[in-house]
């Protein structure tokens, strides 16, 4: 596709674990294993599902923050493995990065000012004084956080304002990407909405597209235009928000949809729940056939043997299943 | 399937004399500045039958309670006020007194199933001690009661997996180790504190079912501390909100989801994103940021963010008043 952004093509990430006896590898836990998507210009692609499934390894290995085994990350038509140390470098500032510990992610001993000046610093180091600190001003104003607030330090705020720090740091290159990880989960009902609110905003008012990966199907649903659901580095569906809420295809994310509690008592208490056996396999020793299979409520024999591709199921609606739609 | 609300009968729960009555909760935390309020005088009832659940953001002083009541606070930690737990006060126990009821009358379940465990014992001495030194039984009995508590919810190969090392656990199946644990003694008041925050949501949905049949089994009072409304609508029958160290509004679940009455009630409820809302506009939000309790100040602790604020908000304390219909408000312009 050509008026992609960014595409993502069979993409791997294998870790190696501990060492045998006389230094052989004991495997590798294989937290991506062939993840293919693409993403246009001003687009949210919401990245679903639930803890060890790869998740936040993909939105590190699309930035190269984790070298990956296999497969090709290719950026504006090019292919970021080509690149060397300094062009990749160079091509990071249109990519940037928002993360879930908002305060974590924060230089304690740096001051706000500094924390959002930096990546200018490092971009455009011959930028006067004067002119940085415009821009930093600018960029805060942008996220709504107030001028004098420019020389206090990260642990004087609230997680909801450090996270718009984070954006503020993230935005002051103005990239054409960001990948948003988990960036409203460690905050509360009131504040989530602000920060949703602000990254559409800013998305609108910028063209900008953002991977937002997310275990959180609400706040997904309210920020995606198109959803793709992982399971065990695996991608199980992609959809349109739309269609993908209206009409799952996956038994997997019908049971990750059914599974979420609706805030209204009537209705959470009539609604027909999918509940899952078990837990989690280890990405170590993922099941053979299809992944999911040893958690399905509709898995059959041809399930534990075979695995699924990821086929166009009509209208773009892709889905990993031999019985997608089906029952 | 929970098809119904747990109790009941909610007029046949309310007519029951209540089994915790707390009363100007006050809970205050010495820092190197000086006392610091975390609650700031609430008073609840919990009967037996009902579940509870008690919602609130960073800092509104949910968690505080319940430890508190528990006798876990902090050792920087005071608690004032009173709490009768079958008519006899917890407040301000020595640990001695405490394990009297505690463990065995009264449990606790936590949030992180992995720090509340301990690493270093099997699951299998971990529950059984919680037998012997409460119910003085032997220890083959102790371990026929774990192996079958562990049944009940619902851990495959109980008798086995007993044998086991927290760690051996997911997080899933430890999180069902610390309900067995909670409910060995058959406890009479059961408090969990965000006991599926930490877990992924398709395992969060076995637990909250499990939790749903377990109380309605035994018939226990249940406190649900959470900041997740959809948990809420799920599992409660009645609901108090919180806010900087006050509670806001306390009423039963359908009224608080469907007729809220406070301003920080309805501006919570209208800023969760909803699978069953239109996701093309803005979501709305409450201005500003969380904040704890004020302490001695005056006024309103949610004033500060409140967008029908009137000049009374910062000056008085709204009471919190009760309506008749087992509804009440902390709120100058919420009519009781």
């Amino acid at each position: 596709m050509s008026d992609a952004l960014l595409s993502v093509r069979d993409l791997k990430v294998h870790f190696p674990i501990g060492r045998g006896l006389l230094g052989r590898s004991a495997g590798s836990v294989r937290a991506l294993d062939g993840v293919s998507l693409e993403l246009r210009a001003g687009e949210t692609l919401g990245i679903v599902g639930e803890s060890g499934c790869g998740k936040s390894t993909l939105g590190r290995a699309i930035l190269h923050l984790i070298k990956p085994t296999a497969g090709n990350v290719i950026w504006l038509g090019r292919s970021l493995h080509d690149l060397d140390a300094t062009a990749l470098r160079k091509e990071r500032r249109n990519m940037q990065i928002i993360f879930q510990d908002p305060l974590a992610s924060l230089d304690p001993r740096m001051t706000v000012g500094q924390i959002i000046a930096r990546p200018l610093k490092t971009f455009e180091p011959a930028l006067g004084k004067t002119e940085t600190e415009r821009r930093v001003l600018a960029a805060m104003q942008e996220v709504g956080l107030a001028p004098e607030m420019v020389r206090r330090y990260p642990h004087e705020f609230s997680g909801g304002q450090c996270q718009r720090i984070g954006i503020a740091r993230a935005m002051i290159l103005r990239p054409k990407l960001v990948v948003c990880d988990e960036p409203v989960s460690a905050l509360d009902v009131s504040i989530q909405a602000q920060i949703i609110n602000l990254l559409r905003r800013l998305q609108r008012e910028h063209g900008l597209a953002l991977l937002f990966i997310s275990h959180n199907l609400g706040v997904v649903r309210h920020i995606s235009h198109r959803v793709l659901v992982l399971y065990l580095g695996r991608v199980m569906e992609v959809a349109d928000r739309d269609a993908f809420f209206a009409r799952p295809l996956h038994p997997y994310s019908r049971a990750l949809i059914s599974a979420i509690p609706v805030p209204d008592p009537k209705a959470e208490r009539a609604r027909q729940r999918i509940v899952l056996q078990g837990d989690l396999p280890s990405p170590f020793d993922p099941p053979v056939g299809c992944r999911f299979c040893t958690r399905c409520p509709r898995a059959t024999e041809r399930c534990h043997r075979e695995e699924p591709a990821l086929l166009d199921q009509g209208a773009g609606h892709l889905a990993a299943c031999h019985y997608a739609g089906e029952g | 399937m929970l098809s119904t609300p747990m109790s009941a009968d909610p007029d046949a729960v309310a007519a029951t004399a209540p089994i915790l009555e707390v009363k100007g909760l006050a809970i205050r935390f010495k820092l190197p500045q000086g006392w610091v309020t975390a609650v700031d005088g609430v008073d609840f009832e919990l009967r037996r039958g009902e579940v509870v659940g008690i919602v609130g953001e960073s800092g509104s002083g949910k968690s505080q309670i319940l430890l508190a009541l528990m006798g876990l606070l902090a050792a920087n930690g005071r608690a004032s006020g009173s709490a009768l737990f079958q008519g006899r006060e917890i407040l301000n126990r020595s640990a001695r007194e405490l394990d009297e009821v505690r463990g065995s009358a009264m449990a606790m379940i936590f949030q992180d199933p992995m720090t509340s465990l301990n690493p270093y014992m099997r699951v299998s001495d971990q529950l059984t001690e919680v037998l012997t030194t409460h119910r003085g039984v032997g220890s083959a009995e102790a371990l026929e009661i774990a192996v079958r508590m562990l049944e009940r919810v619902r851990i495959p190969e109980a008798r086995r997996r007993i044998r086991l090392y927290p760690h051996e656990f997911s997080g899933g199946m430890r999180q069902r180790v610390m309900i067995a644990m909670a409910l060995l003694c058959e406890p009479a008041l059961l408090f969990a504190d965000e006991p599926t925050t930490a877990l992924d949501v398709t395992v969060q949905a076995q637990i909250l079912e499990l939790l749903a049949d377990l109380a309605r089994d035994f018939n226990a009072a249940v406190a649900i501390v959470t900041h997740d409304l959809g948990v809420i609508a799920r599992l409660c029958d009645r609901v108090i909100v919180l806010y900087g160290g006050r509670i806001m509004e306390q009423a039963p679940i359908e009224e608080v989801f469907y007729d809220p009455r406070h301003p920080y009630t309805k501006g919570l409820l209208a800023s969760m994103p909803r699978l069953d809302e239109s996701p093309h506009e803005d979501l709305r939000t409450i201005p500003g940021q969380p904040r704890a309790a004020m302490g001695d100040l005056p006024g309103c602790p949610f004033a500060p963010r409140c967008e029908q604020r009137i000049a009374r908000c910062t000056q008085e304390t709204p009471l919190l008043l009760r309506a008749g219909d087992g509804r009440a408000a902390a709120c100058h312009l919420v009519a009781p």
